[in-house]
């Protein structure tokens, strides 16, 4: 059996240092990860944390930080009761000029196997990463109303 | 040949300012795919039991199959065989299945590729390496009329696999 993890990747037409931005600063991300805010000072070792209307809905800890290439943080869901509970997981990404392209590969790992978590994840992932590389190469986020992140995962 | 034989082993989902015509148009025709697919023609018969290939630029047929499901434009399941000797006897047949789903003001696209057997990462290697860029630049094509100029290499890591395996690649 593979460990429970979550790997997605997505060929970008744009800069690495566009997508390090993209990936770091609340502007970008409140447009595509659905009104969510990244907070950070994005150092290793420093605080994270991921906000929605002012509540902190993740929270974690820097673990690698190589503008533009690579960003790994900790991630520990706080906001619903059924996934609070599982163990704090980890996010990777890297980036890779591909061309005249960005190759960006998201990791997300440190599931335990058969929790809610993962499928929570890997609904929201593509969703959210899709609505960034539209937001990078169009100018405009995807129409996708928030509730799309829920299939396999009832989130009221 | 039918659907419930296959499980699926990779999955790719991606989300498109698109309509379910439009994605479902750009999947079963030729001069769209020649676009995304790395040069690639999908030519499909678009009825149960219709045929379906994968031809290479140069006009060879790349990969063959059969129409197993096919509900326009919402759901297309194809077998999607490599016509390389010896690889569906030792492989078995690979089932490609769209899902499309309007969702908000975009469209949902899940691509499933299903297998009749457990195999291992390094053969699944070249599907997986595969599909991302081909579905991101779908994406791109329809949302801004431009594929993305994907230059990949051959999947060195399943061809490598497959030769273990004793079947020939070209």
């Amino acid at each position: 059996m593979s460990k429970p993890q979550f790997v997605y990747v997505t060929y970008i037409e744009t800069t690495p240092e566009k997508l390090w931005e993209a990936l770091t600063s609340s502007d970008f991300t409140r447009q595509y990860w659905f009104g969510a805010e990244v907070r950070s000072d994005w150092k290793i070792g420093s605080p994270f944390a991921l906000t929605l209307d002012g509540e902190v809905t993740d929270a974690g800890e820097i673990l690698e930080a190589d503008p533009p290439r690579r960003l790994a943080y900790s991630f520990k869901h706080l906001k619903y009761e059924e996934l609070r509970g599982e163990p704090i997981s980890r996010v990777v990404f890297t980036i890779e000029p591909f061309g005249s392209l960005v190759r960006l590969t998201v990791l997300h790992d440190g599931f335990v196997a058969g929790g809610k978590y993962l499928g929570a994840v890997s609904n929201g992932w593509p969703a959210i990463l899709s609505g960034l590389k539209s937001l990078l190469e169009r100018g405009q986020v995807l129409a996708i109303p928030r509730t799309a992140l829920n299939k396999g995962f009832d989130a009221k | 040949m039918n659907l419930d034989q296959f499980k699926p082993l990779t999955v790719y989902t991606i989300y498109i300012a698109s309509t379910p015509e439009k994605v479902w148009e750009a999947l079963t025709s030729a001069e769209f795919s020649k676009q995304y697919f790395f040069g690639n023609a999908v030519e499909v018969e678009p009825r149960l039991g219709g045929a379906f290939i994968l031809r290479t630029p140069d006009g060879a047929v790349h990969i063959s199959g059969e129409v197993l499901a096919c509900d326009p434009p919402h759901k297309l399941a194809v077998t999607f065989n490599v016509n390389w000797p010896e690889l569906i006897e030792k492989l078995g047949p690979t089932l490609v299945t769209y899902d499309i789903e309007q969702v908000g003001d975009a469209v949902r696209l899940t691509m499933s590729e299903g297998h009749d057997r457990p195999l291992s990462d390094d053969i699944l290697s070249g599907g997986r390496s595969g599909w991302p860029a081909i579905l991101s630049s779908l994406k791109s094509l329809l949302e801004t009329g431009k594929p993305l100029v994907v230059k990949m290499g051959p999947p060195q890591r399943m061809l490598d696999a497959l030769k273990t395996m004793g079947i020939k690649t070209p």
